[in-house]
This record gives C-alpha cells, structure tokens and sequence, in this order.
C-alpha cells in the first residue's frame, strides 16, 4: 500500500462517519491476546486484550506509569511480552532475528524522542530503511523520500543533518521515514511529548492527515485536541490495565469509570 | 657531542624504529579488526557471543604483554610449530604481531565498546522499528556513530601499542630497544644520552597519533 493509493473519502456505508474520515474496515490488523509483561514486581501490562481494525486510529490514553508507551512499544516488540500472543495481520510475531526484523519493517514508529540517525542526512534517513531492508533502487528511494518530505514540509531541509532542525521538523522527518517503509500500520509512543507547544500542532497536522488518507494508527498521546479530531477509539489505561473503550466523544463527556473520570478531572479542568 | 653523532650514526636507529613502526601497523590494523568483531559480539543480541567476547577480553586484557608474546615463540612456535613465515626471521615478525594483536584487540574491544555507549538506546531501537537486523542495525547505525565517538580512546590504545611493540624484544625481534641495549652495551659512557634519543625518537612518534586523533576526536564528533 502506497501513500498515494489511499483515497481519503469516507466509507458511504456508515452514514453517521465523518466526511473527511474514512471509516476503519472490520478486518483485524493487530490483535493482542491475553497479554502480560512483568518490570521485576511491577505488573505493567495486565490481561490485555486489544483489536485494531485496519485503517482505524486508536488513541491510547492514560496517567503517566500506566503502561501504555509499553503497550505501544510491545506490538513491534520493542518489548518482548511474558505472555499471551501478538498478532499482525493474522500472523503471530516472531520471536527474534529474521522473521521478526521483517514484521517490523511492515509496523512503522515514532518515538518521544524522534530517534533520527544522528550521522546521516534527513534523506538519508528516510531513504535507509527503502534501500536496506527493502532493497529498492537508492534513485526510486530518493524520489520515494523527497515526496513524503515534501509532503510533511521539510523537502528544503533533505541535505541537512537531523541536529541542524528543530523538533518539530525532527518528529515530521520521522514520520517520513516511517511512511517510506510503506506500513501496514504506525505506532507514536508519545509524539508531541518532547516538543516545544509552539511546533506541537505542526506535527499533529501531520497525523491527522494521515488518518484522514485511512492509516492505521496507534497513537500514545496526551493531546486531546488530537484525540477528539481523528482517534476512532479511545482507550484508557491505568495500571497496566486497559480500563475503558469508547469513541472520543463519549469518552470526553461521558466516561463511565471513575479512573477516567479523575483522570480527565485532572487533565481537563485548565 | 660530536662523538656522541658519530657513535648514533653508527647504528642503524632508523631501521629499528621502522620494525616497531611496521609492528604497530599491522597489530593495529588486525586488533582493530578483532576487536571491532569483539565488540560486535559484546553487543550482539545472542547471549552465547556475548559470553565468548567477554571472555576473550577478560582473558587477554588481564595477561602481560610479554607472557603472551612469549607464549608465542615457545608455545606455537616451539611446541606447535606454527610458521607465519618460511623465513626464520620474519616469522618471529609476525608471531610478534600476533601477540600485539591478540593482546590490544581486547583494549580496541573495550574502546569501540565505550563508543557504542555514546551511541543512545534510541538509535538501536529506530534501526530495529525500520526492519533492519543486528548486524546491519550495528553496521549502519551504531557503529559508525560508535567509531566516531570513540577516536580518543582507540587513539590512547593506538599509542600504547607503538610503545608497546618494545616488548618484542622478548622474542629476539630486531626493534629498536634490542639495538640500544646492544649501543649501551658498547658505548657505556652514553648510557644517558643513548636512553634519551631512543626516548626522543618514541615521542616524535607518538605525539602525531595524540595530535591526529585529538582532532578527528573534535571534527568527527556526532551533534546530537
């Protein structure tokens, strides 16, 4: 599935959808069964079991220790799991090496802390995983590259290296080279989380454009705005747990348990 | 003074110091592969190969030099019969450069290791989320960084192997150090003079590679 192929008209069958939406499919593309993970005595991820449907953008939420970058980071295990199965798109994930190596190449990441190859220009970085893990021609990389570069706004930068740009831009060239690998599916642990407010919306435009175009998307966040505008789902985590599910709007003006309710009395009160 | 000249220039001293020069050349470029492999396995996902290249680094680091380079004449040579060359001469050479390779590719272990540490957790785990395995993970992400933030301490080991080449003169290698005993030895009323040049002549290596290797240190550094 390429950038280009995904229209970003909304599903004529569910009426109720917004237009400029595209409403998530009924086929499961990652699925989690009864998972657990242990840190030493700390339980960080309990019993949990979690479906997201292709092209749907799930929004995880939660207060700070709730497991819910570890949830994130389990699914191209970035974490390995104690127990209970992972899979994507029908497929178990492999344990190590080869077959795991290529699942990840098919699961994109953003990460808190962007994670830009330090040594090597922003077309380099974007073109690496094209040319390495999927042995594309470096000129069709290139022209691949300075698409999606172009397309989140930092074509003008490609020659620079990643320490040269801000963050905002940092966290777009991420996303770019994340979308090179052409993904099934695109993890941010925490995006938005390490950038200065005034480059956050900079970069949830980005997002939210590519939910628009029906990526599917597990978002870590704390940005509301963000949540309220593209997630199909909300899932609210606390200890580990995955507490409540709902769409956003639902969740934002009718959460049903009183973690969720402290949590937004928290959140939402400034 | 003019005595003192005239007793240097009867020995072939810049003969000499180019047999250390060639022995730190190829230890150096053989431990910096070795190690640069040890590395690799004391980073490795695969606990066995992190079990060998600890090992091998305790193990080497932990023997003197000279034990080792002896072991290598009496050892390999003598019992095993281990030729490195048909000629008598060059085979000490390189059982020589054996030794010094085995012995600082456990140090160039160690310093590349220290480089990977500059290297944050976050570069390893972006390489892994794009599909690339271990080894094209370390090849493309981690260790060039990993080189990069390592020149001071690869040019510290760079620079205790040009002095420690002396210790080939354990083995009857033709070195500089063999040849100004063998001046002391025949000129005993320039004992002090005879140790100060050789001294001198040390220096004047070994201060490019700090000059050298300060810089690139600086020039190649990563911004982060």
């Amino acid at each position: 599935m390429s950038v280009e192929d995904v229209t970003p008209v909304a599903d004529q069958a569910t009426g109720d959808a917004d237009e400029r939406f595209p409403a998530p499919s009924r086929e499961p593309l990652i699925v989690l069964q009864d998972v657990q993970k242990h840190f030493g005595e700390l339980h960080v991820l309990r019993d949990i079991d979690l479906t997201v449907h292709k092209g749907e953008v799930v929004v995880v939420l939660g207060p700070s220790g709730s497991g819910k970058s570890t949830l994130c980071r389990a699914i191209n295990r970035l974490e390995p799991i104690d127990s209970g199965t992972i899979l994507l798109d029908g497929e178990p994930l492999p344990l190590e090496g080869k077959p795991l190596a290529r699942l990840r190449a098919d699961v994109g990441m953003v990460f808190q802390s962007f994670n830009l190859f330090a040594h090597k220009t922003i077309l380099e970085n974007v073109t690496l995983g094209p040319i390495k893990v999927k042995r594309m021609k470096p000129a069709e990389a290139k022209e691949l590259a300075m698409q999606l570069l172009e397309r989140v706004g930092v074509a003008n930068q490609a020659h620079k290296l990643p320490a040269q740009l801000s963050g905002g831009q940092q966290q777009r060239v991420a996303i770019a080279r994340a979308l090179a690998m052409q993904p099934k599916a695109i993890l941010f642990d925490e995006p938005t989380s390490a950038l200065d407010p005034e480059m956050v919306n900079e970069v949830l435009d980005v997002m939210v454009s590519l939910a628009r175009e029906g990526m599917t998307m597990i978002v870590v966040t704390h940005e509301m705005g963000f949540a309220r505008k593209a997630a199909d789902r909300v899932i609210f985590m606390a200890d580990g747990q995955i507490v409540e599910q709902a769409e956003p709007d639902a969740f934002f003006t009718n959460p049903r348990s009183d973690r969720a309710k402290d949590f937004l009395g928290k959140i939402l009160t400034h | 003074m003019s005595d003192f000249l005239e007793v240097l220039s009867t020995y072939d001293i810049a003969g000499a110091f180019w047999v250390n020069i060639r022995l730190a050349f190829f230890a150096g470029i053989f431990g910096l592969a070795l190690g640069t492999v040890l590395a690799l396995m004391r980073v490795s996902p695969v606990p066995s190969m992190r079990a060998i290249g600890s090992g091998y680094v305790t193990l080497f680091r932990n023997t003197p030099l000279t034990i080792i380079m002896v072991f290598c004449i009496s050892v390999l040579w003598s019992v095993l019969g281990l030729r490195l060359s048909s000629d008598f001469t060059a085979n000490f050479f390189w059982l020589a450069v054996l030794a010094l390779t085995v012995y600082h590719a456990a140090f160039f272990c160690e310093a590349i290791r220290s480089g990977v540490n500059t290297v944050p957790v976050g570069q390893a785990e972006a390489a892994r989320a794009i599909g690339l395995p271990f080894l094209a993970a370390a090849r493309l992400v981690i260790f060039p960084q990993a080189f990069r933030g390592a020149i001071a301490p690869l040019g510290n080991t760079l620079i205790a192997l040009i002095k420690n080449t002396t210790v080939a003169a354990a083995v009857s290698v033709p070195e500089v150090s063999i040849l100004m005993k063998e001046m002391i030895e025949n000129n005993g009323n320039y004992v002090v003079p005879i140790f100060m040049a050789i001294a001198v002549g040390f220096v004047v290596i070994v201060i490019p590679v700090g000059l050298v290797t300060t810089f690139l240190s600086q020039r190649l550094a990563v911004s982060r």
